[in-house]
């Protein structure tokens, strides 16, 4: 392969970007677990209650610090590797993240340090505010930097500025309430609920296999079995939203994620498994379930779905547009002031299309330069990769109700069946530790992937995005990340080990209290009858 | 919507750039004392124990401090999108740098002390230094740049180009005035972090933070000195021609930029501005003095005065200019012609108008919850849960 700048661009951005979602979900998911078990704790006054909100908190602790100095690199590099995207959506991507500091990062950022060091400075009432303020700031943040991705699927609320040569935004509330960030918000942060459950439910399971901190591990199992399957059932349902949003904004990555190369007659067919083959355009050896895609996408039997296709065919149409769009802001931009008014006019008229035209700026550096040929070809891109996005969206999936079938078998046995886990299940639960970071990642891989060639659907390509920088540049820095967050990742994973085998520090005034009362409770009783209920339960 | 016309495109840029200032310098004030802590990590602490006693002044605080620096680089992103763009992808590599100090220092704070090895605390430590030191030196370096004239120009589609390779990118930011600034801003942040171990510590430790922070703030007294003299004598300023429309579009190349003439111009056109270095100077003079007597609260103000009036010089003697190019002038950016659209910076006024006063108000409840000297009984006595 070619070293080219927009590639290594691209392949650093998804790199660093995975990166840092290794360590996300389990901060969205394990702040609220951690709180709701010291909410338990200030209700209830049972030490174990404290024991686990510390442990879990020390977990919590260890991967919160990676999530926090890998989203620094997040919040420059647009400026470093994506100069033209920054001027260019700046004035409505910039909003959201600089919300996110305001109101998210700040509470989760400060609280987060009085959460570790406040224990004996804070009422307890006083420290579950802390835990809760902690675990809000987390899921905020997600919220804003969610809004900030979701116009970069479906860009709402702006428009193109002749005169600065970027879109502006045009409505606040558009951007803030736009369907597909909603959509994704609350599916990302269950992905994370799950995940975080999946964690917990491992670690106390190997406890359990190992016969060590049973007391500890049995609640932890209970608390996460329930708030995981709630989660796990919300990640599904949710995950459906976003394919419904994505049937009328993204099409072409629905039509892709489906392998859908000729629109159906309604309801369309849902393609189970296939071998996509972008070359021919066509999926080998399909296996087809009936309607099922038509329900999911449009939620109606009579709606089409459009194939890719009949898209391409939509986008060509849309590149010619664009050419007409982009030689209307070339006089605009000569003439400034003086430019006629039906120069403007046309402008207008096709300026939705200006983002289409520059595709052939892979091709031509003048677009109204371009051959038939470049026209076919820059339609034809606005394909993503269909069978990457055709796999990873099944194996995500698959995962996903996977997880239920865990939540639902640990929630029964732990309520219902006296909590007799058998050994395999333990095992089982302690092997798939590891799946819900698969799924979350695939998650990410199949939106940002999915939305290629574009960095904002329909507006500003790719290509057209990334710095100018040298091959040198991209070399060093790839370099030094790959390796800097190999040893961080390396080092991160030897400490939770570390800290997952010494299991729970002891809270030793704690729980010498608690023994001395219940000593005092067997020499007073009388040896029949049950015991006096303790004070302190 | 209209509200956004309650204030003028003018007044918000005016707004915006003074919040610029806001963040830069909430953003010294409070990471500046981690970084200057963390680069006198290995000096004012000789024990393991002394060593933990230093860094637990800061841990329960670093990673809201920290938030000040992302909220800066997003606030730019927002509300000056061209500034954001040009700066970053210009000083690329340096940039680099930073994020791997910065990455490394919180790192460094949460896992030194979870292993007993002294090995992998002496690495951490070495660690936390590079984290404070590295970023301390290379902002104060940008800014001698940024004063200095950066080497990029604007293409018609306003993309960002940049003229050099890649020493023009990284080791071509050391020029020597570069060098000047990133010693007045590493020494100053030094002193700084030795009045906030002065005010946190206690014994050996606060005597040794009160004797290296006595000689780095006389070090940046002489060192801004004389940066104030290379400005009036060695510096080309720039200056916009003619008259510029205040509340036109945010395109750099509808205005005309000349360079030459002295930045510090700008004193004899606005003499008031004058009061920002003399703040700088007094404020060092007096955080000297209290660190030499050993006052506590009052020396920690008097050095958060220091760094607010030689942050505000900058930003004061450069105005309108935020980034001024020095290969093509008309490129150059100035408050009136690369700021955010009339209606984005209303929306973001009106969210920074929301939180920041909850911001200051929930992060001055959590430093009065923390309140008192960190002792090594204290680390001791805590040693599984504190850092």
């Amino acid at each position: 392969m070619e070293l080219d700048i927009v590639e290594l661009s691209r392949l650093q951005f998804a790199m660093t970007a995975m990166y840092h979602f290794l360590f996300v979900p389990l901060t969205l998911g394990l702040s609220i677990l951690v709180a709701i078990m010291e909410t338990v704790y200030v209700m209830t006054n049972r030490p174990i209650w404290r024991q686990m909100t510390k442990f879990w908190g020390t977990l919590f602790g260890i991967n919160f610090v990676l999530g926090v100095a890998t989203g620094i690199t997040m919040e420059f590099q647009f400026g470093m590797n994506w100069s033209y995207y920054s001027h260019y959506v700046g004035d409505i991507f910039g909003a959201p993240l600089a919300i996110e500091g305001l109101m998210a990062f700040f509470l989760e950022a400060t609280f987060v340090g009085l959460f570790f060091f406040g224990w004996d400075k804070l009422s307890k009432v006083a420290h579950m505010i802390v835990a809760w303020l902690v675990a809000l700031g987390s899921n905020f943040s997600a919220l804003w930097i969610l809004i900030a991705n979701g116009w970069m699927q479906n860009p709402v609320g702006a428009a193109f500025n002749p005169d600065t040569m970027r879109m502006e935004m045009t409505s606040f509330f558009e951007v803030m309430f736009n369907e597909v960030a909603q959509a994704k918000f609350v599916h990302t942060v269950s992905a994370g609920y799950v995940t975080a459950s999946v964690f917990v439910l491992g670690v106390s399971a190997w406890y359990l296999l190992k016969g060590r901190h049973v007391a500890l591990a049995r609640r932890s199992i209970a608390v996460a079995s329930s708030f995981g399957l709630a989660a796990a059932l919300s990640v599904v349902v949710l995950g459906d939203e976003s394919g419904y949003s994505a049937s009328h904004t993204q099409k072409m990555k629905l039509a892709a994620i489906e392998a859908m190369w000729e629109t159906h007659p309604a309801p369309a067919p849902f393609t189970a498994i296939g071998f996509p083959d972008k070359e021919a355009r066509e999926t080998h050896y399909a296996i087809e379930i009936p309607w099922v895609m038509g329900l999911i996408g449009t939620r109606s039997l009579d709606t089409e779905i459009p194939g890719i296709n009949d898209l391409v065919a939509e986008a060509d149409a849309r590149v010619r547009s664009g050419i007409i769009a982009y030689d209307a802001l070339m006089t605009i931009r000569a003439e400034r002031d003086a430019t006629p008014a039906e120069v403007r006019a046309t402008f207008e008229e096709h300026s939705a299309d200006l983002g289409f035209a520059f595709l052939l700026k892979r091709y031509v550096d003048d677009p109204r330069d371009a051959t038939e040929a470049q026209i076919v070809q820059a339609a034809a891109d606005t394909i993503p990769g269909v069978a990457p996005l055709f796999w990873a969206f099944r194996l995500m999936v698959g995962l996903g109700f996977a997880f239920i079938a865990v939540m639902i078998y640990f929630f029964v046995t732990g309520n219902f069946r006296g909590g007799q886990y058998p050994r395999w299940a333990l095992r089982l639960a302690v092997i798939i530790i590891p799946a819900p970071w698969i799924a979350a990642e695939l998650g990410w891989f199949v939106a940002e992937f999915g939305r290629q060639p574009w960095t904002v659907d329909g507006v500003l390509p790719t290509a057209l995005s990334a710095s100018h920088l040298s091959v040198g540049d991209l070399l060093i820095t790839l370099a030094g990340f790959v390796i800097f967050y190999t040893v961080l990742f390396v080092i991160e994973m030897s400490l939770m080990l570390k800290y997952i085998r010494k299991g729970p520090y002891m809270d030793v005034d704690e729980t010498e209290t608690w023994t001395e009362r219940h000593e005092h409770r067997l020499r007073t009783h009388d040896g029949k009858g049950p015991f006096a209920p303790n004070p302190a339960e | 919507m209209i509200l956004h016309d309650l204030l003028s495109f003018e007044l918000l840029r005016v707004i915006w750039w003074g919040l610029l200032g806001v963040l830069l310098i909430g953003f010294a004030l409070t990471d500046g004392f981690d970084m200057g802590v963390g680069a006198l990590l290995p000096f004012v602490g000789k024990t393991d124990t002394e060593r933990r006693v230093v860094i637990n002044t800061i841990g329960p605080v670093w990673e809201g401090n920290q938030v000040w620096f992302i909220l800066g680089g997003g606030a730019i992103f927002a509300a000056w999108p061209p500034l954001y763009a040009v700066s970053f992808s210009g000083f690329y590599l340096a940039m680099f740098a930073v994020l791997a100090a910065l990455i490394l220092r919180p790192v460094g704070f949460k896992y030194r002390s979870k292993r007993d090895s002294a090995a992998w605390r002496r690495g951490w430590d070495w660690a936390l230094f590079v984290g404070g030191a590295a970023p301390a030196l290379l902002f104060g370096v940008a800014v001698g740049n940024v004063l200095l004239g950066v080497p990029f120009h604007l293409t018609e589609d306003l993309m960002p180009m940049y003229d050099g390779t890649f020493y023009g990118k990284f080791l071509g930011l050391l020029r020597p005035f570069a060098i000047l600034s990133g010693v007045v801003s590493l020494s100053m942040l030094i002193m700084h972090g030795a009045a906030w171990l002065t005010l946190k510590t206690e014994g050996m430790v606060q005597i040794r933070a009160r004797t290296i922070g006595t000689v780095a703030g006389m070090v940046a007294a002489v060192a801004y000195a004389l940066a104030g003299l290379w400005l009036a004598f060695g510096v080309d300023g720039f200056a916009v021609v003619g008259e510029v429309a205040k509340d036109g579009p945010s395109n750099p190349l509808y205005s005309e930029v000349t360079r030459g003439g002295s930045w510090l111009a700008a004193y004899a056109e606005r003499p008031w501005i004058a009061i920002a270095p003399l703040m700088g100077f007094a404020g060092i003079a007096m955080a000297v003095r209290g660190l030499r007597e050993g006052h506590e609260v009052s020396t920690l103000l008097w050095s958060k005065l220091a760094i607010t009036g030689i942050i505000a010089s900058v930003g004061l003697t450069m105005f309108p200019f935020i980034l001024p190019s020095i290969v093509d002038p008309n490129s150059s950016l100035t408050v009136w012609d690369s700021s955010s659209s009339h209606l984005t910076l209303f929306v973001m006024l009106v969210a920074a108008l929301i939180f920041m006063p909850l911001i200051l108000m929930y992060t001055a409840w959590v430093y009065k919850v923390l309140w008192g000297k960190v002792t090594e009984d204290d680390v001791t006595a805590n040693s599984e849960s504190v850092y």
